[in-house]
């Protein structure tokens, strides 16, 4: 039999089979139709199948195929890959059996379910051009049916239950396909083939406009979403299901409705995302800058901040108070699509939740929670099983950074360094505020979507939820469990018990080793690479020596971390308290400088030494001297706070996590970057470190707003002055440990106006810089460091005093 | 004990503070031991050392603390206290004058609350071996008939009942020993609290539980018996009653008055059908005035205790490991 393969004739028939296997994200996403298509379109004969590792393709070239089939074959498999998959390498190697395609004539697709393995659970796609153009096409069988999807676009994780990856395991279950929508998905040249949540308005859901009592409207039932569109351009407020969440949605140019639902959803300043029907709407709001059209387009279709425009037409001034940036996205789903057809201005699209809460994602339970707030329910009835929040995006260095991971992006695959690659499975629980979690299965580590903030008693339900429901589509077993070492982080302590009760390892992992491990696992870095020194800006974590620490340059590899500098340590006086009131860490930096007393008579005339002055020092006073709930911290984040006070910009408690800082970027942002900025000193600690001391800092801005400087050029001024202290401690420290690599991590990397001119600095001296892409630089990112780290020390022993446990 | 030379002279002192302040046939006996009839039921035995800084405070003193501790301890399985033991561990130039003072009010304390010391013991270390003094107290009480109180018992439905303020008497404590010159007008609840529970079995038999909210406060307190009954707790902020120079105090300290210690507060779990008679018994008695229905039991898988905050939120009340530390990045 091996001989008649190997029958020579004028053709390639005779050619060698192979078998091809495709690694990447390839399963799910409709590329067994196209290996398909294309293998009839270069004559090849064989078949396709799902696997554990990938794609599997055997092939021979067919009678009357050209000698470079195969080759030919592998290159338009690049060239037209469809749209959501991901090729990350294509290995051919000889058919180890060629007796087994020798009978077969024809190419043909065999179906998953002929293997152990499951097909993967990809992310959410914004919906698709073709199927777009469907919707709007009158004769077409799906026009304006707001469910069309096909194998290129539509849900995926967010209606997804359990494995396999099949029509039955989602939501879609309870939808029969009918006998047309049957025949797109089992005809292999159909775009539908194979997708599993393929539906019409014979067979499909269907959508309703709803009452507060959850009734259908009777006025809505001809037309719920464009009834819904006349009830937004009359200035109601919407409860919007979508894809992975509900949405509160009203009119961004209605400056009532827009302060009116800020006043019902109790959200005081943080910046709404807008909607926009197309780009020529956004532009005429925002200035996009290379890539960002490409980015809101993307099939990810992400919140991206954009610089608003000056000349901006017209939006309700509380949409974004105080920013120069508006966070606008594109319509993802038909349903969108729909509803903003007559819509030049954008909509408020935000989270659709109460105060703090994760956004519903069931029924009945927005039109409780929502109650009150939303005057209408736009509602569906395709069920969502996991909740996806927006993605957030936002240009810094001239590239697209993911601040929020989250739809059409979880969950995320990430392949390993190779040293990382192998070792148990692995469960990363992250952080405690803006949770994620990671699987490491072999090389893959398995990103899940943003999860919120854990001290939010939904949110935590949620999580544990998202845990289960990970291991479960992902059929993780892990061994070993890798958390934040905080003592009082929920997920921390969760992964203790948990590891505790089932007897898994535990390894317990520095905050900013982890943010600076997710950085270069991101980069490929291989662990055999050695260390780089690591710059991590960011709130606050739990340091190795019982302090909480917050801007630190270390000596970072996967395996340890080393603290070399960082910023002196100021009080938080009140501890949490100190998170939420700037003017706190005002006072603590004045007071460790020595200057508060200076401070009160020189320059009393300043607004913020005034709004100091009517707190009650003395007892302030008292918590820092005697140590009292004032615990010492490094973070960069509360001297930002602390600079936000000073300038006026902070108001006495905080709305939202990161407005002061916000607000000094904002100022500073309008003022360009000069070489120096304000003074900061650099010592040399007890212990060796290498240490910046921002005492310095404060008579000089001080002095210079007494002088009437503008608060835009002081915060900038502050920006330099921290740049400029940062790279001289990172040269130092690079010189005298040999490193030539600096690794920018931490929520405050997310502040354009530092990172560029820092990372711009420290190129010029000859370092190579890092900087986070696809996994947030804030504690989104945590979860695939501290896989990584417990990885790394799985296979080699950790730092000295860096261990697991138990 | 190895205290000095004057050791004799001091034993017989501080044995003259006890028997002056303390008196009564069963420890005037004499003895090693004391021995006595116990009316019928199941008796309850509890035991408690209180070390506190300072040990003279705004509402109480280090003596009726010890009495009010183990006195409590018993009251919450229903118990009614009969007697005590007392074992004192004093550090050697601790001024007698306060001692004296603290063993009176140990009398006093133990006089209001119906039982007596019967037995006790003290011990005198070595200058820096000790802070002052160290009280240990153990009691003995009895439980009525038909009275079934424990940690297990909470069902989802039932009622959770908080007696009164919270966070007094750690805030008290910590403005006295800190001289914050703030918060002044707090004082410790510290009391006895087994004539609230009388009056509370009397009204409502069928009580499922009692706990005093002492060390890590009312979230502490309700994190355990959320673990123990195995269910979930879903409690209102707007219905605890803090204080407002409590409020204040913590404000400004940046503290949460949930994690702070009571020493004369309890928290009542009940069949949700008496929550109402239980709220009049307990708001007729001096130490239940303020009492208040503050949440439900609640079916819940993770034992979750949450709270409903002012902004419609829904917070995590948790467990702290050590002091309350920031967590925000
Ligand atoms: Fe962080
Ligand atoms: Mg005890
Ligand atoms: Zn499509
Ligand atoms: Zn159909």
């Amino acid at each position: 039999m091996r001989g008649a393969a190997r029958v020579s004739g004028a053709d390639g028939s005779g050619a060698p089979a192979e078998s091809i296997r495709v690694r990447g994200q390839v399963q799910g996403v409709g590329f067994r139709p196209t290996v398909w298509r294309l293998a009839r379109d270069c004559a090849l004969v064989g078949d396709v199948r799902n696997d554990g590792e990938g794609v599997l393709i055997r092939v021979r070239p067919g009678a009357g195929a050209p000698p470079e089939a195969i080759a030919r074959f592998c290159a338009r498999l690049r060239a037209e890959c469809p749209p959501l998959a991901r090729i990350e390498r294509i290995e051919r190697a000889p058919l180890a059996d060629p007796a087994a395609l020798a009978g077969v004539g024809d190419f043909v697709i065999v179906a998953s379910a002929d293997t152990p393995v499951h097909t993967a659970i990809v992310p959410d796609a914004a919906t698709c051009s073709a199927c777009a153009a469907e919707v709007r096409d009158p004769a077409n069988r799906r026009h304006r049916y707001p469910f069309t999807n096909c194998t290129h676009c539509g849900p995926r994780l967010s209606i997804v239950e359990s494995v396999p990856y099949d029509r039955a395991n989602t939501s879609m279950a309870r939808f029969p396909l009918c006998p047309a929508c049957a025949r797109e998905y089992a005809d292999p040249a159909d775009r539908r083939f194979h997708a599993q949540p393929n539906a019409c308005p014979v067979c499909g859901p269907r959508v309703w406009l709803a009452g507060a009592d959850g009734r259908a409207l009777e006025e809505a039932e001809a037309d719920p979403i464009a009834a819904a569109s006349a009830r937004l351009a009359a200035g109601e407020i919407l409860a919007i299901k979508g894809i992975g969440g509900f949405h509160l949605a009203c009119d961004a140019g209605n400056d009532r409705a827009v302060a009116e639902l800020r006043r019902r959803k109790r959200r005081s300043g943080k910046p709404f995302a807008l909607m926009a029907r197309d780009l020529a709407v956004v532009r005429r709001h925002c200035l996009l800058a290379p890539g960002e059209a490409e980015t809101l387009a993307s099939p990810a279709a992400p919140i991206v901040l954009l610089a608003r425009r000056a000349d901006g037409a017209p939006l309700a001034e509380a949409v974004a108070p105080g920013q120069s940036t508006l966070g606008m996205l594109l319509p993802y789903s038909p349903l969108h699509l729909l509803l903003l057809a007559e819509w030049t201005r954008p909509l408020v699209m935000t989270s659709g939740n109460r105060a703090g809460a994760p956004q519903c994602i069931d029924n009945d339970e927005a039109l409780q929670a929502l109650a009150g707030i939303a005057d209408a329910w736009l509602l569906h009835d395709r069920d969502i099983r996991n909740r996806v929040d927006d993605s957030v995006v936002r240009t810094i260095a001239a590239r697209p950074r993911l601040l929020r991971r989250a739809r059409g992006h979880a969950p995320g695959v990430l392949v390993l360094p190779p040293g990382l690659a192998r070792g148990a499975a692995t469960v990363a629980l992250g952080g405690e505020l803006k949770n994620t979690l990671c699987l490491g299965d072999g090389e893959r580590a398995i990103l899940s979507q943003h999860l919120g903030d854990l001290e939010e008693a939904g949110s935590a339900r949620a999580w544990v939820a998202t845990l289960a429901r990970y291991l479960t589509l992902f059929e993780h077993r892990p061994t070993r469990i890798a958390i934040d070492a905080h003592p009082d982080y929920r997920a921390s302590q969760y992964g203790r018990d948990w590891a505790a009760r089932a007897g898994l390892a535990l390894v317990e992992v520095q905050h900013h080793h982890a943010h600076i491990a997710a950085l270069l696992a991101e980069h490929g870095r291989p662990p055999e690479a050695g260390p780089v020194l690591g710059i991590a800006l960011d709130g606050l974590g739990w340091g190795e020596d019982g302090t909480l620490w917050g801007g630190e340059l270390l000596q970072v590899d996967y395996r340890g971390s080393r603290r070399l500098g960082g910023l002196c340590p100021a009080a938080l006086p009140g501890g949490a308290r100190a998170m939420v009131e700037p003017w706190r860490n005002l006072l603590a930096q004045l007071e460790r400088a020595g200057l508060l007393d200076a401070a009160l008579r020189r320059w009393a005339a300043l607004e913020a030494v005034r709004a100091l002055a009517a707190q009650p020092l003395d007892a302030l006073r008292t918590l820092i001297a005697r140590g009292l709930n004032a615990p010492p911290s490094s973070s960069a984040g509360r001297l930002f706070d602390a600079v936000a006070a000073a300038l006026g910009l902070a108001p006495a408690r905080l709305g939202y996590e990161g407005e002061a800082a916000i607000a000094v970027e904002t100022l500073a942002a309008t003022v360009p970057p000069a070489p120096e900025g304000y003074p900061f000193a650099l010592d040399i600690a007890a212990d060796g470190r290498l240490m910046i001391d921002s005492a310095p800092l404060w008579p000089a801005l001080f002095d210079d707003l007494a002088a009437g400087t503008t608060p835009a050029r002081a915060a900038a001024r502050f920006h330099d002055g921290l740049i400029h202290a940062l790279v001289a401690c990172a040269t130092r420290l690079c010189a005298s440990h040999r490193l030539d690599t600096v690794a920018l991590s931490g929520g405050v990397m997310q502040n354009r106006r530092l990172v560029e001119p820092l990372a711009t600095a420290l190129e010029a001296q000859g370092l190579q810089v890092l900087l986070h892409r696809r996994v947030p630089a804030n504690d989104g990112g945590l979860a695939l460091g501290q896989l990584c780290v417990a990885r790394a020390r799985e296979q080699s022993a950790p730092w000295a005093g860096q261990g697991v446990r138990r | 004990m190895t205290h000095g030379a004057g050791g004799r002279a001091m034993d017989q002192l501080i044995d003259g503070i006890f028997r002056r302040h303390l008196d009564n046939p069963l420890l005037a006996q004499g003895n090693d031991q004391a021995r006595f009839a116990v009316p019928p039921g199941r008796l309850a035995m509890s035991t408690d050392g209180h070390v506190v800084s300072p040990l003279f405070f705004p509402g109480g003193d280090i003596g009726a603390l010890a009495v009010h501790g183990t006195v409590n301890d018993l009251a919450m399985g229903g118990a009614r206290p009969l007697h005590l033991s007392a074992g004192f561990i004093i550090e050697e130039g601790f001024a007698l004058a306060a001692l004296d003072r603290i063993v009176a009010s140990m009398a006093r304390a133990a006089r209001e609350a119906g039982v007596t010391v019967v037995t006790g013991d003290t011990k005198v270390v070595e200058r820096g071996k000790g802070d002052g003094v160290f009280i240990t107290t153990t009691g003995l009480g009895v439980v009525p008939e038909g009275v079934e109180l424990s940690g297990e018992r909470a069902r989802p439905g039932d009622a959770i009942v908080l007696s009164g303020g919270i966070g007094e008497h750690g805030v008290a404590i910590l403005a006295q020993r800190e001289h914050l010159g703030f918060a002044t007008g707090v004082r410790s609840d510290s009391a006895a609290l087994h004539g609230l529970v009388a009056a509370m079995l009397a009204a409502v038999p069928g009580l499922r539980c009692l706990r005093d909210p002492t060390r890590g406060g009312l979230a502490a307190c309700l994190n355990e018996l959320a673990r123990q009954s195995g269910v979930g707790m879903q409690i209102r902020e707007a219905a605890i009653p803090v204080h407002p120079e409590v409020a204040a105090a913590c404000e400004l300290l940046g503290l949460d008055p949930l994690h702070i210690a009571n020493e004369g507060k309890l928290v009542a779990i009940c069949p949700p059908e008496r929550v109402d008679d239980l709220l009049a018994a307990m708001r007729a008695h001096p130490l239940g005035v303020a009492a208040s229905h503050i949440g439900e039991v609640v079916e819940d898988e993770l034992r979750l205790v949450q709270m409903e905050t002012g902004f419609g939120g829904s917070r995590v009340v948790d467990w702290l490991t050590g002091e309350q530390l920031p967590r925000i990045c």
